[in-house]
């Protein structure tokens, strides 16, 4: 199991330092030190093996965080655990900087003790984590024995992410449906490889604890639907699903909330939500994607001391729908001593720093096609090595689920209080953003 | 905060004991903190023990770990906390019951540890679950500090009480604190699995945090399910987990389904059902977090080569995206090769022309490597491949171009005779080669195919000008091209050969280039005919996986998914101190003799070096050489049998014998071996060697006499070894600085171990050593007994063994004979499984007594044994099955060795 927990600044002085295994030694500190964080190479994995001893990190701004052990450890644990060691410190005091952190450090040892037991990692839910560890650390005394044993069953229990007895005056419910899509297409407009990644995260404040069951436009339940003849249309029509008729859905992974074997069984999503924020599911689709975007690159030679660059991109959504926060970023070579741009929409820059014009439109709508062309100029070379010509990437967001993915239904059931289903006010919305979307030329 | 050290301990033990509750708070902070940055502290000890009564219980967690850190160091003082560890042991509050017992397992001393056990045997059975989780995982830190105290106490039975409870994060720690218990416990039954443990873990699976799934999920791995039909029902409910949002759960799941499904029967519904489940969140794992992505990308690679059809449609998702980190895209690259296939070619040699122009050199080269592979892979595709490798030549960036040029080197061992047209434009670029790897590669080619390159002879002699600054891999290249050369143009090439081998004879230093150049001058002075036939025959083709992982290692792995194993892609005990307690090191023993005879042996050389390379044999030099060999054998024949061949030199003391440790109690001590001896032509002293083996773990020791022919002292010795086969390397080398007079033995041991770099050496477990003096470098070679290479973890889980004999072909099943043996079945399995060779089944057939048995070498290979043994018949038949079988052979002399001592 992890044998010891270091948290570095940049320079790579230790800012946090907990060792739980006997055969972690203060070396280990230092070992990572020299071997990692002031290695001259850049740092060629994840995992470095340092005398017998392997450490993992992650980076968060430039703090590095390190777990230690000398033991053959569930590799993927330990990473997960670190990802959720830097949720944790993120609910409680914000952004993972030197600052915050030695600020906190008090709060984070209370932390690492709690989380992670001989190291093996304990419930780190920050809503259970809350509720007994907190910034005053004086709370606990004033508990009562109910309120010490309901902390005891929340941290140990089946449901450790949500605590009893939450009391909302408005039951009120917001769904947020993300995806970023990505794409990868030769210069000859050949969809390489397309996937989306979408992400269904949610806000509730819901009173009590409520039954809740999600439903979306998944092939396989409509197709099941379908062939029993009973058609649920009264949840199809409730949240205002329309277009394409389902999707498929090549994998989802669900909050620990979701109960998996109900949705191996029946692939029912259900579930008793945290409160607050959390990710219900996410999933990933490849299958007849919408891409919202073409991106048409022509590059030209003339002579060695110049490029020619015409890029068209075409909008290929509705009309009646606003693409945002539109962004064409075009490499230019190391060589470039100059580029003159023209564009017919919105701003284009050459940026000598970043080895790129970036082009940005603030709004597109569906249908549309707008155009940019640069002339580069390039200092002569003797480099023999040619320029690797990375691809035009893009950035965008559009008010839609590139995935086709549209929510039917969230129901909620709460049937120790007074409140029903048609009580909850709920909210869905769908933004669907580039991920690496990149046209190679 | 540059306060002096002294000063600021000073300030802080003022403020620790200050009146007021929040001063002593803020002291302790400070103290805390100065400890995390590495100071020493510890003078503080009592002030802050003194803190520790206090109902804050921000503070006192922190006085906690301020004990925790530096109790060690003032186990006498740390007695003080006791009482108050104790006294929180029943506090009302189960927080602070909690707290208590799991820092005062935290606390090493053990004079603590005695009052440990009181609190700690109540709070696993207290009422609280979130003490009983604690508890658990506290019997696992008291395991680790006194095993005996936990066994005594009877901790292990609680332990095991909890794997009932009805709270499922209790279960989890409990399940995580027996799995780490029962892995110093290698044979004992500690986790108890059987179909109702099972059966509770399975729902506590379902019920427990993300982490505890974890725990159960690896823990059910370790299971064997008793037939197909309770594997499948373990399966269909661990596939639920597929779908959490955890990538450890997932991977961990996937470990169990993977494992199972040998079990199952290949063509049922379900097993395939099953596989194509497994695919999807395989591929979901790649859009998590980097760091996950390349613990997933390690896995795969293993996945991909147990059950190639799980992603075979999949490739797509390996592509590599350009803002992947360096480590991603090398592991996607690997994947890709792999899964490459007639169907996918054109798609991935697109890509793979992308990468090789990106920046990082070491993904370019592997990019182009991976074309090479392509070609190799695919045969289909092996033109377009040579066509992108043409292309990559011509962009004439250095790096490119040296890897390009490997890899055709390969792609013309897989197609000879099919692409030498493209020789001419290799040739182009012999002047922008610099590394060996490159030059070797196209010296290689232009050797091979030397009689369709007009100015062979011009290229090779340019190479020849700076022979003795190249590597000795391009060294060794570049004596066969010009050997292949001559052989092809005898006429015009006789000088530039002389040249070559009297450089690699006369002028070398290195003793396989010295060898090999000796062994072609023989041969071509011998007979330019057979010459030919051995230097200019065909070749075998190359086979296009080389770079498969070995599967018994690959099984091994498996069963090691989303561990470090795992990434690491080697057995945990490559990696990890101690596993299973034992030390995987063994120790040399070297005795060296300087026996002061001398041997006038030198000329030999001047002879051979005036051979001419016109007619066949040359009778003077024949003879020359014939008496050279006698002298040699003589000598060597000598020092090993203890003079009693007394072939001239005589008298040296017989050696290996004694150096068997006689506390090794009924273990097998082989005499010595012979040693060979490879630098005959300047035996100044030789060499023998016996091994032995001892108790706990394996310790071999080697001794090994070292005969003088010399009057000279010799001074300063270095001893080098390593066998290959099984990466045996020192762990420390040896040196030795008190000169070594005539007639004088001193003992040495060398401790080794198993990490070095793995080379398959003839014989398998063929020992190289190598001494150096004052005079010179000199090379033995020995023979190790293979039993120091069998671990003691090598008995095999019976359906394993099942199932893997059955999985082994039948070709691989060879049949010895051990004659003259009079032991009885016991006896046979007691003496070998005192060599770590052990019985797991005996069946008795028609009255003959059947040993089933399993074995395993340090590198991971399983050899499994079937021992035939009938009454009153003093021969027993031995079949071994093993997927290297190359090794059956020494392990058979094993056997035989093992049973008639």
């Amino acid at each position: 199991m992890i044998g010891g927990l270091f948290i570095y600044n940049h320079k790579g002085e230790v800012l946090i330092s907990r060792v739980y295994r006997d055969d972690i030694g203060r070396n280990a500190v230092d070992a990572f030190r020299v071997n990692v964080i002031h290695a001259r190479q850049q740092v060629r994995s994840p995992v470095t093996n340092i005398a017998r001893t392997s450490f993992f990190h992650v980076k968060r701004s430039n703090i590095w965080l390190a777990a230690v052990t000398k033991q053959n450890v569930n590799a993927a644990m330990v990473f997960e655990f670190l990802y959720k060691m830097c949720d944790v410190m993120t609910a409680y005091f914000g952004k993972i900087s030197e600052e915050n952190i030695k600020n906190n450090f008090v709060l984070i040892y209370e932390l690492l003790d709690e989380i992670l037991d001989f190291g093996y990692p304990q419930n780190s839910e920050t809503g259970a984590l809350k509720t007994f560890i907190t910034q005053q650390g004086i709370k606990s005394q004033h508990h009562t024995k109910e309120e010490q044993s309901q902390i005891t069953s929340q941290v140990t229990g089946q449901i450790g992410w949500r605590r009893e007895g939450i009391k909302y005056r408005r039951n009120e419910l917001f769904l947020d449906v993300l995806e970023s899509v990505n794409l990868l297409m030769s210069p000859q407009g050949q969809v390489l490889s397309a996937h989306v990644s979408g992400r269904v995260v949610m806000k509730s404040y819901l009173s009590g604890m409520p039954e809740c069951k999600f439903g979306m436009n998944d092939k396989i339940v409509i197709d099941k639907q379908g062939k029993g003849g009973t058609t649920d249309d009264s949840g199809k029509s409730e949240l205002g699903g329309s277009g394409k008729q389902s999707i498929a859905i090549d994998d989802c992974t669900f909050h620990q909330c979701v109960r998996l074997s109900k949705f191996d069984s029946e692939r029912s999503i259900s579930f008793i939500p945290p409160d607050g924020d959390y990710e219900l599911m996410r999933y990933r689709t490849t299958k007849d994607i919408i891409l919202p975007f073409r991106v048409i690159p022509l590059v030209r030679e003339v002579g060695r001391t110049k490029l020619e660059v015409k890029v068209v991109i075409k909008s290929n959504f509705k009309p009646s729908l606003l693409a945002q926060k539109i962004e064409v970023r075009i490499p230019t070579p190391l060589n470039t001593s100059g580029v003159q741009v023209i564009c017919m929409k919105g701003k284009a820059k050459y940026k000598a720093s970043e080895n790129a014009i970036v082009w940005k439109i603030k709004r597109m709508a569906g249908m549309k096609e707008s155009q940019i062309s640069a002339e580069i100029e390039l200092l002569p070379t003797n480099d023999k090595k040619k320029w690797a010509r990375p691809p035009i990437s893009m950035n965008f967001e559009v008010p839609f689920a590139p995935s086709g993915l549209k929510v039917r239904y969230l129901k909620v059931f709460e049937s120790k209080l007074n409140y029903s289903d048609h009580d909850v006010i709920k909210w869905v919305r769908y933004i669907g953003r580039s991920g690496i979307y990149e046209t190679r030329c | 905060m540059l306060l002096s050290v002294t000063g600021e301990i000073f300030e802080l033990k003022a403020e620790l004991n200050n009146e007021k509750k929040e001063k002593r708070k803020e002291a302790v902070k400070k103290v805390i903190a100065a400890m995390t940055v590495g100071k020493d502290v510890s003078s503080l000890f009592p002030d802050v023990v003194n803190c520790m009564q206090t109902d804050n219980l921000e503070l006192k967690k922190l006085v906690y770990l301020y004990l925790m850190n530096y109790a060690k160091s003032q186990p006498d003082m740390a007695i003080m906390a006791v009482n108050s560890f104790v006294k929180d042991c029943e506090d009302p509050n189960p927080l602070i019951r909690a707290l208590a017992v799991r820092t005062m397992g935290c606390i090493r001393v053990d004079k603590i540890t005695e009052y440990l056990c009181e609190p700690l045997r109540k709070c696993l059975k207290d009422e609280d679950p979130y003490v009983r989780k604690t508890a658990a995982v506290c019997v696992a830190k008291l395991h680790d500090i006194n095993a005996q105290m936990v066994e005594d106490q009877g901790f292990l039975d609680s332990l095991r009480d909890l794997i009932a409870d009805s709270n499922p994060m209790v279960v989890a720690n409990a399940v995580a604190a027996l799995s780490e218990i029962s892995e110093s416990h290698p044979n004992s039954n500690l986790l108890d699995l059987n179909p109702q443990n099972i059966n509770k873990l399975l729902t506590a699976l379902n019920e427990c945090t993300e982490w505890g799934q974890i725990f159960i999920l690896d823990c059910l791995s370790n299971y064997n399910p008793k037939d197909e039909r309770e594997a499948q029902s373990i399966c269909e409910r661990v596939t639920p987990r597929l779908s959490h949002a955890n990538s450890a759960v997932v991977l961990s799941a996937v470990k169990v389904l993977m494992k199972f499904l040998e079990l199952l029967p290949k063509d049922s519904d379900y097993y395939n059902t099953l596989l194509k489940k497994l695919s999807p969140p395989l591929v979901t794992l790649l859009s998590g977090e980097p760091e996950v992505q390349y613990v997933a990308l390690r896995n795969i690679n293993l996945i991909v080569q147990k059950r190639p059809e799980i992603l075979k449609q999949e490739i797509k998702v390996f592509f590599v995206k350009y803002n992947d980190p360096i480590y991603v895209k090398l592991e996607k690259l690997d994947i890709m090769i792999r899964l490459a296939s007639h169907a996918n070619i054109a798609q991935v040699l697109a890509e793979l022309k992308e990468y090789a122009t990106e920046v990082d050199v070491d993904f370019v080269r592997k990019a182009v490597r991976a074309i090479g592979r392509c070609a190799i892979k695919v045969e289909q595709s092996a033109e377009r491949c040579v066509s992108t490798l043409l292309d990559l030549i011509q962009t004439k960036v250095n790096y490119v171009v040296q890897e390009a040029i490997v890899v055709i080197r390969d792609i013309f061992r897989k197609y000879p005779n099919k692409y030498e047209s493209i020789i001419a434009t290799l040739c182009e670029n012999l002047d922008s080669l610099d590394e060996p790897d490159a030059r070797a590669a196209m010296i290689w080619i232009v050797g091979e195919y030397a009689e369709r390159i007009d100015n062979a002879d011009e290229l090779l002699e340019s190479f020849l000008e700076g022979f003795h600054d190249e590597s000795t891999q391009v060294q060794l290249t570049l004596l066969t091209a010009i050997v292949k050369l001559f052989l092809k143009k005898p006429s015009e090439t006789q000088e530039l050969v002389q040249q070559v081998l009297s450089l690699a004879t006369q002028d070398s230093d290195n003793p396989d280039l010295r060898d090999r150049g000796y062994i072609y001058w023989r041969l071509l002075s011998t007979d330019p005919v057979t010459a030919k036939e051995v230097v200019l025959s065909e070749k075998p083709l190359i086979s296009e996986e080389t770079d498969l992982i070995e599967p018994t290692l690959l099984d091994e792995l498996i069963c090691h998914i989303g561990s470090l194993a795992s990434v690491y892609h080697k057995p945990p005990n490559a990696f990890v101190e101690g596993s299973h307690g034992i030390h995987h090191n063994c120790i040399l023993m070297l005795i060296v003799y300087n026996t002061g005879h001398y041997c006038p042996s030198g000329d030999l050389l001047g002879d051979l070096l005036n051979l001419d390379l016109g007619p066949p044999v040359n009778v003077p030099q024949g003879s020359s050489m014939q008496i050279g060999a006698v002298d040699l054998l003589g000598g060597g024949l000598d020092s090993l049998l203890g003079g009693d061949l007394g072939g001239g030199v005589g008298g040296s003391p017989a050696v290996g014998q004694n150096f068997i440790p006689s506390s090794v109690p009924n273990t097998f001590a082989p005499s010595p071996t012979p040693a060979a001896l490879s630098s005959g032509l300047n035996d100044l002293f030789e060499l023998s060697s016996g091994m032995s083996i001892a108790t706990g773990g394996y310790v071999a020791s080697k001794t090994v006499s070292i005969t003088g022919h010399y009057v000279h002292m010799f001074y300063c010795l270095y001893f080098f070894c390593c066998v290959f086969s099984f990466g045996v390397i020192p762990t420390t080398p040896l040196a030795m600085h008190t000169p070594l007079m005539p007639s004088q033995s001193i003992d040495i041991s060398l401790p080794l171990n198993t990490i070095g770099p793995v080379m398959k050496m003839d014989p398998l477990n063929n020992l190289q050593v190598a001494v150096k003096n004052n005079i010179d470098v000199f090379y033995f070679s020995t023979l190790i007994p293979l039993s120091v290479f069998f671990v003691e973890d090598g008995k095999m889980e019976r359906q394993v063994f099942l199932a893997t004999w059955k999985d082994i072909p039948n070709e691989n099943e060879l049949q010895y004979q051990i004659k003259d043996c009079h032991l009885n079945a016991d006896t046979v399995s007691g003496k070998l499984q005192n060599n770590n060779i052990y019985t797991i089944a005996k069946r008795n057939v028609e009255g003959q007594d059947m040993l089933y048995q399993s074995l395993k070498l340090t590198n991971g290979i399983w050899i499994l044994a079937e021992l035939r043994i009938q009454p009153g018949n003093p021969n027993y038949t031995l079949s071994l099955k093993c997927r290297a079988p190359e090794v059956s052979q020494y392990v058979y002399q094993m056997y035989d060795a093992i049973l008639k001592n």
